[in-house]
Order: C-alpha cells, then structure tokens, then sequence
C-alpha cells in the first residue's frame, strides 16, 4: 500500500509545485468566461425558468474545467516521465500495475475536483448557486474526472510527443466538450445537432451535474449516470490492461 | 553458492532485432562481475530485462531466485539499478526524489539511510537542491543514491562512468567496491575495459545477442596474449640468438616475445655478453581490451 500512496502523493505534489498551470490558470479561464459570457447574455436568455443563465453556465464550466483538467493530469504527467525518462523510477520499484493505474488515475481526480472547487468559488462571485441534489453533483463529478482521467492514462502511455496529446486535447475533448451544453441546452440546437449531442458522454456528465444544482436537466439523471459510468469503467479498464501489457512502457 | 543473478535461454526479440540470441549465465552471490560488449551487443537488454523493463521473449531470468515475470515484485525488491541515461524529475529536490524512491519501495522512514546516501555520494550540501540544478556527475551519483534506498542485495549498473570525470569515478568505484566487500553482488556493464579488469572478478562478453567469452578475468587475461618484454637498446642491432623474438622493432626500441618470466635473465645475458646496454626496460601483460578485441574478432 505503501508504494501506491508514495505515487499519489508525488503526483499530487507534481501538479501543486506548479499550482500557476494546473489550478489558477484553469480558474482564470472560467471567470473569464463567466466575465463575458454572464454579462453579454444575462439579459437575454434563459435556458430554464427561474434559473438565470450565469447560473445555468455555472456547472457546464465547472464540468467542462474539471474533466479538461483531470485529463490533462495524467497525460501530461505520463509523456513527461515518458519523454524524459524519469518513467523508470516508478518502473523499477515493486508497484503493482493496478497500484500504478490508481496512483495516477486519483491523481486525476484531486487535480481535477480542486480546479472544479476552484471555478466554483469563484462562480459563488457572480451569482448565487443552488445545491439541489448535492449527491448527484459529487457523483459525476467523480465519475467525469475518473472517465478523464483514465483517458488521460491511455493516451499518455500511447503518445509519443506532447503534439499528439495536444491532438487528442484539440481534435476530440475540445469539440465534444462544445458540442455537450457547456453554454447552452442541447435543446436549442439544431435538432441534428441535437441527435448528435445524445452520442457525446460529456453532454450526459454535463446535463447530470447540472440536475445536482438545479434539479432541472434536459435528461432524467438516472440515464445520464447509466451512460456515464460504463464510459467511466471502460475508459478504465481500457488504461489498466494497457498498464498490464507493458505497452509503450516496458519495451 | 546460490545465484544472484541466473538467465536460462533468455531471448529478447524487438520488432526486426534480435537482441538477445539465448543467453545462460550465474552470477553467484557476492560476486563483482562485469558485462562487456560493443554498442548493440544486448547489455542493456539484459539489464532492461532483468529491471522488468523489457519482457523477455524466451527464456527466464531470475534475481535472488525470483522469476522477473511471476515474481516481479520480489525481483525488483532485490535489484537496484543505475541506468545509464541521466534521467531526473525536474519538479522535485534531491532529498524529495530519495524520499520517494523509499516510498515506492514500501519505506516510510529512510531518512537515516538517506543521509547515509548522500553524505557518502558527496551530496549532503544539494539535498534541498532541485534536481535540475546538478552537474551532470552530481545527478549520476543520484541516481546511486536512488537505486540503493532500498539496500538491494543485487545492485546493477549500466556504464556508470561514461562522461564522468577521474575523480568522481574513483570515488564512485571506492564505494561500489565498498558496497561489495560488504555482501552486495554487483552487475555491471562499462566501456572502459580497464574499469573491468581492476574491478571484476569474472566478465562475460557479449556479442550480438550471445556470450562469446565467459570466464575468471585472470583467466581470461592469462589465456589471450604471452608477455612481452619492451626495451630500448643502446644499439639498434640485436644479437643473432635473440632475432627469432623480435615482434617489432622502431629504431633502438624493440618490442620481444616472453612466453615465461625465466627466460627473462637469460635475454639480459646475452645482451650483455653481445655488449648492448640496456636503457629502458619494460614487462608488458595483455590487458583487458586486448583480451576483448581478439575476443569479438574471432566471433566476428
């Protein structure tokens, strides 16, 4: 066990030590959004009843800052260790490839729940949030941070150079992140784009973190939770047997 | 003696390479013992196998009696290893690095080990130094500092010395030598056969991906080369009974056979019975890399 909590606890330190990048940074962005976006369009829309749209944005940012940020934990973590090849010090010792996968994949998950705390807090700045299901909140929140991290596992380990994950980072999560109802019902979209949105994971993590705050959402929790946590435990389960193959790390 | 170190047809197949071609070596417990070979001949293959960093395609190794695969933990319980790349964690001081290196191994309080470490590696001044603040001999003796937290009886190195300067090498050789002297069986691989021979009791030389020598380094420093007596002649005319051991001759400097050191006195006599002063004399031995590269030419 003790190896394991080693490894957690360095990749928690590895981030913090840069605390500017991995948490302000994130943190800045979102207020920055909510900055523009709050004040643009306050006055004009209003996605569901008695929920004003600062409010409505609030739990898509924090989402969309969470899972971002949980990915880009262990990706980045992994293909520096990988590029530099520091990859050996926790190669040589006598972790267990679950006690790696789960080093990591906490790791993800801290990084990921303190950017979201960090939007959060600042969000609580510019309107007053409910916590209707507090419970429905934690869950996803873990779940998407889980899913993210574990993606982040996998294509750390499968990247060869910071371009590719930059890839993954522009070409697939930042689209599917637009795409999901961060700034905006899927209801008003296209009803193509509507169709679409029902196949995107991030739009079920998003709609279902939503009904924590404000016990409305566009889809009933439990389909969103039922969508969710398979992708959660396939993205890990995909990470782990790659860990155990040896892929791209012990070779 | 039981082995520290035993491969058993051990292959390691790479996408088009085979670098390993079946290899069966012990190494017994306590031993000092070198791998040689030129760039590609499989050492570091050896050593990525025997660290879990590259699974073998046939065969097996095992460390102390672990099986790398089946028993991986054990394995690396009871190995540490130097790699041969300077590789450091940029975010994290000296000490943190040690720190972590213990915890990987399930060690919580190491700190008396540590300072140990780093007083006796000449590192006690940079432990709260970022690692990316060393020179680059201060970051290979931490990385002997971080394969040994965990006092592995089996310690390897892989060319621990290259680009490093004289002194930091003898003080880095003074304290492997220590390391053995006090039970620690030591692996290791250098391209300085002088290292080798002053250091290793037995070496193993590898060639693409097979041991082409294997023997006592004595042994294999007797069986290679006779010795030969160089000298430099007040005249650089030999008397007839001596021609037949010229191996070279530059001028007044001549380099002679000498299969046995008896026949030394009676060299000298008949110099002086032929009137030829001796100016220089000197008994020269095959070293090490001579033994080496008859070696490789012969299994070329």
């Amino acid at each position: 066990m003790s190896g394991f909590r080693t490894l957690l606890y360095k990749e928690i330190i590895r981030f913090w030590k840069v605390l500017m990048q991995t948490v302000l940074a994130p943190v800045l962005n979102a207020w920055l959004y909510l900055l523009i976006f709050s004040h643009v369009l306050s006055a004009h829309i209003q996605v569901y009843p008695g929920v004003s749209y600062t409010a409505f944005l609030m739990p898509g940012l924090i989402m969309m800052s969470l899972l971002q940020n949980a990915f880009a934990n262990s990706s980045s973590s992994l293909i520096q260790s990988k590029m530099s090849g520091n990859i050996v010090f926790v190669l040589l010792p006598p972790l267990s490839n679950f006690e790696f996968f789960a080093a990591y994949l906490l790791a993800a998950i801290v990084r990921g729940v303190v950017v979201g705390l960090g939007v959060l807090l600042v969000g609580l700045l510019f309107t007053n949030l409910q916590f209707a299901h507090p419970f429905w909140i934690l869950v996803f929140a873990l779940l998407a941070s889980a899913a993210f991290g574990a993606l982040g596992i996998v294509a750390g380990i499968w990247a060869d150079k910071y371009d590719h994950l930059a890839g993954v980072q522009n070409f697939a999560i930042m689209p599917l992140t637009f795409l999901s109802g961060v700034f905006y019902s899927i209801h008003s979209l296209p009803t193509f784009w509507q169709g679409v949105s029902h196949y995107n994971p991030i739009f079920y993590m998003i709609d279902g973190f939503r009904y924590g705050f404000h016990g409305i959402s566009d889809v009933n929790p439990w389909l969103s939770l039922a969508v969710v946590l398979p992708v959660a435990l396939v993205l890990a389960w995909i990470a782990l047997q790659l860990i155990r193959s040896g892929y791209k790390l012990r070779n | 003696m039981s082995s520290a170190i035993r491969l058993r047809g051990l292959e390691k197949r790479y996408r088009s390479v085979h670098a390993l071609r079946g290899i069966d070596l012990d190494i017994a417990e306590g031993e000092f013992f070198a791998l040689l070979g030129p760039n590609g001949a499989g050492k570091t293959t050896v050593i990525s196998v025997l660290a879990g960093l590259a699974r073998p395609s046939a065969g097996s190794a095992e460390v102390m009696g672990f099986d790398v695969v089946r028993d991986y933990r054990e394995t690396r319980r009871n190995l540490g290893v130097v790699p041969q790349e300077l590789v450091y964690d940029a975010f994290f001081t000296v000490r943190e690095m040690l720190t972590f290196q213990s915890g990987y191994f399930g060690l919580r309080h190491n700190d008396a080990w540590i300072d140990e470490l780093l007083a006796t590696l000449g590192l006690a001044d940079k432990a709260n130094a970022y690692t990316r603040t060393l020179s680059g001999g201060m970051k290979r003796r931490l990385l002997v500092a971080q394969a040994l937290v965990h006092k592995p009886p089996v310690i390897v190195l892989d060319e621990p010395t290259a680009g490093v300067d004289v002194e930091l090498r003898q003080s880095l050789w003074a304290f492997i030598r220590r390391l053995n002297r006090e039970g620690h069986t030591i692996l290791l691989t250098t391209h300085y056969l002088e290292e080798a021979e002053a250091l290793c009791q037995r070496v193993a030389m590898l060639k693409e991906g097979r041991i082409v020598a294997l023997d006592r380094t004595d042994n294999l420093l007797r069986s290679e080369e006779e010795r030969r007596l160089e000298l430099v002649l007040s005249s650089d005319d030999l008397p007839d009974s001596l021609r037949g051991r010229v191996l070279s001759q530059d001028g007044k400097c001549f380099v002679l056979n000498l299969p046995e050191y008896g026949e030394l006195e009676a060299i000298l006599a008949e110099l002086r019975l032929a009137g030829v002063g001796v100016a220089e004399m000197n008994l020269r031995q095959a070293d090490l890399e001579e033994v080496f590269l008859k070696v490789m030419e012969r299994a070329g």
